[in-house]
């Protein structure tokens, strides 16, 4: 069933704990949700209750051996599940700002950041 | 003038979460929701500016002021304050407990991820994992032994689960043989997991201390 704690650190293919952000997306995702919280656009309980039905979701997937959504899959799920909720997007929105985004990759520049890309 | 027309290894074109976040994080900057340069400094802030080291030196000072650590327990986030620790978010609600020689305090999040950033940072992998969440509270003593600690059998164990309520700190016990140290240097052997109740502080630092830093 589930791994142990010393198998999960072992197989980690970053040093266990070490590392705050696997990936970059990652940050963005958590700042986001700190940022907004922070700014009273949502109240953390609020994200907070997402988050865990996620988590629990993910749970119960690992359980039927299926892979399970990482930790910040959950969290951005939880995120934009919260932000739709309060009106403040929602996913039509996500969904066609991520199509013209993949549409139009970033110019060959050293200038691209893990920031948001300005759209033409 | 240096030339990068030939660097296209950011040219990959994004999917996944990492997509779905650039659109998200696009659209709440363009509604004035959000603003990127305070993105980027709160992300730095936890990447790079909060983390244990603040943990520590709370643990040190109630260390070698016993009134500090009276104060500490009945109401840390004032006596963290003192520190010129702020509380941030998930801050508000700190409570620390001691750990002496008869109990052992370790905390976990069972459900999410609850932990005290302002003097911890952001949580490690295994503090997330399905494992670590589960197992200690059906098997502290057993998650303990992987991590390297054997408590004896007439040490009582306390898990203590975070909530957005109450988010815990352990207080570690004093290594023996620190009489003479400096309050800096208590702080520099406090590690990331005594302060979890993962671990215990050692010293000298770092005796078989499995993964502290």
């Amino acid at each position: 069933m589930t791994k142990s704690l010393k198998e999960l650190m072992e197989s980690a293919e970053l040093p266990p704990g070490e590392v705050t952000f696997a990936e970059p997306w990652e940050a963005r995702a958590f700042g986001l949700a700190v940022t907004l919280a922070s700014n009273g656009r949502f109240a953390w309980e609020d994200f907070r209750q997402r988050l865990i039905a996620e988590i629990a979701v993910a749970d119960a997937a690992a359980g039927a051996g299926q892979r399970p959504a990482t930790y910040y899959e959950c969290w951005l799920v939880a995120l934009e599940k919260t932000v739709s909720a309060k009106g403040i997007t929602g996913t039509a929105e996500i969904d066609s700002r991520a199509e013209v985004i993949a549409a139009n990759p970033p110019a060959r520049t050293k200038a691209i950041s893990a920031g948001p890309v300005k759209i033409a | 003038m240096s030339d990068h027309d030939d660097h296209d290894e950011h040219n990959a074109p994004e999917s996944g979460p990492a997509l779905r976040v650039k659109a998200l994080e696009s659209v709440l900057v363009e509604k004035g929701i959000v603003d990127a340069a305070e993105l980027d400094e709160l992300i730095d802030t936890y990447e790079h500016k909060v983390g244990p080291r603040i943990g520590a030196r709370v643990v040190a000072r109630a260390w070698v002021d016993p009134a500090y650590k009276r104060r500490l327990i009945a109401n840390a986030p004032a006596a963290t304050a003192e520190l010129g620790i702020a509380a941030g978010p998930q801050g508000e609600n700190l409570m620390v407990i001691e750990n002496t020689p008869r109990v052992h305090n370790m905390v976990v999040c069972t459900l999410c991820s609850c932990y005290p950033w302002p003097v911890l940072g952001l949580p490690p992998v295994w503090y997330k994992s399905a494992p670590y969440r589960s197992r200690a509270v059906s098997d502290p003593r057993g998650v303990l032994r992987d991590f390297g600690l054997e408590i004896p059998a007439e040490v009582e164990i306390r898990v203590w689960d975070s909530s957005s309520e109450m988010r815990f700190m352990v207080l570690p016990m004093r290594p023996a043989g620190t009489e003479n140290l400096s309050e800096e240097e208590l702080a520099a052997l406090v590690t990331r997991d005594s302060m979890i109740g993962t671990g215990i502080v050692k010293y000298p630092a770092g005796a078989a201390a499995p993964s502290g830093e």
